[in-house]
């Protein structure tokens, strides 16, 4: 086997948009989409996989991205919280939160959007338990949970909501 | 810059260890990437697991369910066929970090990490599980006595791989039950953790397997706990016997999380929690 390029070239889909580029295949995804891209909207907190805040979602599943390499990317389908006013669900989702005031310093939030996101995508009449469960791998330090529980919560109805009342 | 590589078969991956001996196996990487970094070094080449064939399925061969090591952990909780007959490893891998971390964290990787707080261990020892390893020199079998060697270390060779877990379906119905104690619910490694699994016989237990993690070096039984139940009906004096038999078994350590003496503790009241659990639906669904 032939010693690898530095970089080498990876083809995936990003928000709905195939992207090919060379990358350090041992490059951290979180590295890649808020240094190279400049996508800056996923944060990191912890770097090891225990708070939640660099979630996004690959093939519909909410993954850490501070634990992901570039190379575990080829042909995947990623979605970061800049896709999310353009999704049905995720446009709900902005719009809650500003409703019910679910943001204080803000850091958490791509994560707990991106979760979120996949949780009601999966289950539009998720109640508040499977809402504390969906985001139990979501950490903030600022909100106290509360107001973030009610924005998902409120999406949800909002989402299973009959459309007009007859 | 070191490769990355996504072996698809066997005879792949052999060839990768081959070009690359001191490459580092990676499952859903995130142990291996969290302990990598924290060397502050160049990563080795790796060679990832999440795209080989016959790694990440869950298929029931006779009498065993036979899972690839690459299955993730949401995998292994969700399938019908660990739902349906090992309750108890569903529970487990259940525990273990929160949604998005199971979405990546691997069985093969929470046995090869071989933490004493690893939450699917100590189902694995209850079910006898049996583990196929992968090398150049073809496969071979290990149970889990064998396979965890110590905190943090396993039986594994340079080159060999962890390729499938089996494990024997329950015969008879057990009850099927994992508890966990950390200091949240999520996200939180394990203070002290107990496996059971309990089969009854008119109305008297005529089987007890009972496994502490997180309170041992190693996954902890105790042959006296479990003696002190059988031929008993499960209730709240003989689970208090066996609790003192448990209190006496494990050899927990202080740490960060707890001391080794409330990690005691919570062992024992973890079986005495048992009697919560006596009629729930723990028996997964026999077929």
């Amino acid at each position: 086997m032939s010693k690898p390029p530095e970089n080498a070239p990876i083809s995936f889909f990003l928000n709905g948009s195939p992207l090919s580029l060379s990358v350090a295949p041992g490059r951290r995804v979180v590295d890649l989409l808020r240094e190279d891209l400049p996508l800056t909207g996923t944060k990191e907190g912890c770097g090891t996989g225990e708070c939640g805040a660099c979630t996004l979602l690959v093939d519909g599943l909410p993954m850490l991205s501070c634990l992901m390499l570039a190379a575990q990317l080829e042909g995947r389908n990623i979605e970061t919280v800049e896709s999310l006013e353009k999704d049905p669900v995720g446009e709900k989702l902005i719009t809650s939160f500003e409703e019910k005031g679910a943001v204080q310093c803000g850091y958490c939030i791509p994560g707990m959007e991106m979760t979120a996101l996949a949780l009601l995508r999966k289950h539009p009449e998720a109640d508040r338990e499977d809402i504390r469960k969906g985001l139990s791998g979501n950490l903030c330090r600022c909100t106290g949970y509360v107001k973030i529980l009610d924005a998902v919560e409120d999406t949800a109805k909002n989402l299973t909501a009959p459309k007009e009342m007859p | 810059m070191n490769p990355v590589l996504f072996p698809r078969t066997k005879e792949m991956l052999l060839s990768m260890v081959k070009a690359y001996p001191e490459a580092r196996f990676m499952a859903g990487g995130t142990d291996l990437l969290v302990a990598l970094r924290q060397k502050q070094k160049a990563l080795p080449p790796l060679i990832g697991l999440e795209r080989m064939e016959g790694m990440g399925d869950i298929l029931k061969e006779g009498e065993e369910i036979s899972i690839g090591a690459a299955c993730t952990l949401k995998e292994v909780a969700s399938h019908p066929l660990t739902r349906q007959h090992l309750p108890l490893l569903c529970q487990g891998a259940a525990s273990v970090g929160g949604p998005a971390l199971r979405n990546m964290a691997t069985l093969g990787g929470n046995l090869c990490t071989a933490s004493p707080a690893g939450d699917t261990l100590p189902a694995l020892f209850l079910l006898d599980a049996r583990l196929d390893l992968l090398s150049e020199t073809g496969l071979h079998t290990l149970s889990m006595e064998a396979f965890i060697t110590g905190p943090g270390r396993t039986a594994l060779l340079p080159g060999e791989l962890l390729h499938r877990i089996r494990i024997p379906i329950p015969q008879n119905a057990p009850i099927q039950h994992f508890e966990k104690v950390g200091n949240r619910n999520a996200m939180a490694i394990a203070v002290a953790s107990l496996a059971a699994l309990i089969r009854m016989e008119q109305g008297l237990v005529a089987e007890a397997r009972l496994a502490w993690g997180s309170v041992g070096p190693k996954v902890i039984r105790s042959s006296e706990a479990e003696a002190a139940l059988v031929g008993k009906p499960l209730r709240e004096e003989s689970l208090k016997e066996a609790a003192f038999y448990a209190g006496k078994a494990v050899q927990p350590i202080s740490d960060i999380r707890a001391s080794a003496d409330y990690r005691k503790t919570v062992s024992a009241s973890l079986l005495q929690r048992l009697i919560l659990y006596r009629d729930s639906d723990c028996r997964g669904e026999q077929s």
